[in-house]
């Protein structure tokens, strides 16, 4: 079978213009699926990216929460009842809230600001920069260093500022292990100093960031939340609802899914109309090998090969043009949120595998009518 | 209906040339007889074997291992070199690829062309193309070997010569050849002259008659 294989192979590669074509098709429907979802990734992936960089095991929130983004302020009491749950090892307050900026040079600048619990520091950010104390000293803010740093015309350690008519000054720079998604610059201080600083409501705690004593306790912190009214999530959880809601309340989702399918229907008719063509441009030569003795099975193995060669083959280099153009990208723009993972990957070979089997279906189809005698006959 | 009533045999050791006008059912016989074409009725055996009781599989296997085909079109396959091309019968006899392509490389010697191996099909001339099918119809030593018109585009010269080398180098006491033929200039090499028309025999003579009766001798 490997010598019959070899001759469906030579057939198929020694006709580069056609070969060439077929690749063009798969790679680029291979690239565009996976640019497309990657991107979907990068984007769900960055929505997370407070819960992330914080890392608390169970969130505590409103119900009516979204987006880790949009807090809905919850009474401080609600602090001291999660506290009191059987099973919960420790609770915390987290703010996260916007303000506005404004910079030595007088421009404005809206920012996201952390406000991290008092006594625990509970979620704080990795520092390059500074002393995580000086935090507590007046006025201290912490900034992050990621794409969007540069809005803050690159503070330095000192660096003063006002937010909401309140100064401000950068006692520390941090990294964070995922940068946001809405191109604002981060900042983080202590619960206190954002309660102080920012709200404009009665209520100032957004979150409750609670570890629980194990992780059998888990379901029992979130059950005993739910019956307070309020909502317990473990990380993934919450990730996940955000996830959900941009998939699914957004047009994002629907969006990128058009988007995929669109590049699947594309890459599906430039292979399958070149294949289709190549094989019928091969029909009399398939046929000569019937009738010297080529088993209808063969020749489906000999077309089978050549649309898993070329899907398998477009594949890679779909893929690998798709890695390439995102490390281009993120030279230009660091913060460039596409991500491939092994279900965007997993996502395009099961599509590519589609096209290679509509492809190669029509093509059997038509070798395995074709009749020896026709060639016979000339 | 293209052929009635056809019966006749084919001997080893033999050349049967096939002649009649176009349309008189030659290359529908010779289908059937190659086992590509099934007909409606009646029997085809070949060394005892009534090869359309054959399933489609074992008739397939039947073809590769006992026929021989020479197309009229030669169908080379111009994105495998001359070596490929003949090596193909043995490649589907699933003969490892590098043993095929040695006995390539004799047979392509025994046509004269082993120089031309390396090159695809599109760089030979119309009878070295023809030389590559014959090459490709005799690699897995066939029993029976069918031509279909296989000078009709040659010119009479190296047709002649094709035919010449037939006959002098394939023929065999083990091997039958049957050749379709328009070609007037080459009965000669003929043992025996079968003449359709309708679909039907019209005659089956040795060559000698057939030259003889076309000469108006008795």
């Amino acid at each position: 079978m490997i010598g019959i294989l070899t001759i469906a192979y030579k057939l198929l590669v020694n006709d580069r213009a056609k070969f060439a074509a077929l690749l063009v098709g798969i790679t680029f429907a291979v690239f565009l699926m996976i640019q497309m979802t990657s991107l979907f990734a990068g984007i769900l992936n960055r929505s997370s990216a407070t819960v992330i960089n914080i890392g608390a095991k169970i969130w505590v929130m409103d119900p009516a929460i979204q987006t880790v983004a949009n807090s809905i302020p919850m009474p401080d009491y609600v602090l001291d009842e999660v506290r009191s749950i059987p099973g919960v090892k420790y609770a915390v307050p987290l703010y996260s809230g916007g303000g506005l900026a404004k910079l030595s040079n007088g421009a404005y600048q809206a920012v996201n600001v952390m406000g991290l619990d008092d006594s625990s520091l509970f979620g704080r950010p990795r520092l390059i920069e500074g002393n995580i104390q000086d935090i507590f000293a007046e006025n201290g803010f912490i900034v992050v260093k990621d794409a969007e740093f540069a809005k803050l015309l690159n503070p330095s350690i000192g660096t003063e500022f006002e937010l909401n008519d309140h100064r401000g000054r950068i006692v520390g720079i941090a990294q964070v292990a995922t940068s946001g998604l809405f191109g604002v610059p981060s900042l983080y201080t202590t619960y206190s100093r954002a309660r102080q600083y920012l709200p404009n409501a009665r209520f100032t705690l957004s979150y409750i960031l609670v570890e629980p004593k194990s992780e059998a306790d888990v379901r029992n912190i979130e059950r005993a939340v739910g019956d307070m009214g309020y909502l317990a999530l473990t990380k993934d959880e919450f990730m996940s609802k955000i996830s959900s809601f941009y998939m699914f309340q957004t047009g994002l989702g629907t969006n990128m899914l058009l988007m995929t399918v669109i590049s699947f229907i594309v890459g599906l008719s430039i292979s399958g109309q070149t294949f289709y063509t190549f094989i019928l441009e091969n029909l009399e030569k398939f046929g000569a090998l019937k009738a010297i003795g080529a088993k209808g099975s063969e020749l489906v193995s000999m077309i089978l090969f050549q649309a898993t060669f070329t899907a398998l083959t477009g594949y890679g280099l779909g893929i690998g043009l798709c890695a390439l153009l995102i490390g281009l990208a993120r030279l230009r723009i660091p913060d460039y949120a596409a991500i491939i993972t092994f279900s965007n990957i997993g996502l395009a070979f099961v599509m590519v595998v589609v096209i290679a089997a509509i492809s190669s279906y029509f093509g059997v189809r038509r070798v395995l009518l074709i009749e020896p005698f026709d060639i016979f006959r000339g | 209906m293209a052929v009635q009533d056809v019966s006749f045999e084919a001997y080893f050791g033999e050349i049967l040339f096939v002649v009649g006008p176009s349309g008189s059912g030659k290359t529908t016989m010779l289908s059937m007889v190659s086992g590509i074409l099934r007909p409606n009725a009646g029997r085809v055996e070949i060394e005892g074997t009534d090869i359309w009781t054959l399933s489609a599989d074992r008739l397939a296997e039947f073809r590769l291992h006992k026929l021989g085909f020479v197309f009229q079109d030669y169908h080379l396959f111009p994105r495998l070199t001359t070596a490929e091309n003949v090596a193909i019968p043995l490649i589907l006899q699933r003969r490892n690829w590098d043993e095929a392509i040695d006995e390539a490389l004799r047979d392509l010697k025994i046509v004269g062309l082993e120089s031309r191996a390396g090159l695809p099909p599109v760089k030979l001339s119309g009878g070295e193309q023809q030389r590559v099918a014959i090459a490709r119809a005799i690699i897995s030593r066939p029993d029976v070997l069918v031509f279909d018109e296989p000078t009709a585009s040659l010119d009479g010269d190296t047709g002649r010569s094709v035919i010449s080398f037939v006959r002098d180098q394939l023929l065999t006491d083990r091997r039958c050849i049957v050749i379709i033929t328009h070609d007037a200039r080459i009965f000669e090499f003929a043992d025996r002259i079968m003449n359709m028309e309708d679909g039907k025999v019209k005659s089956i003579q040795t060559a000698t008659a057939l030259t003889r009766e076309a000469a108006g001798e008795p």
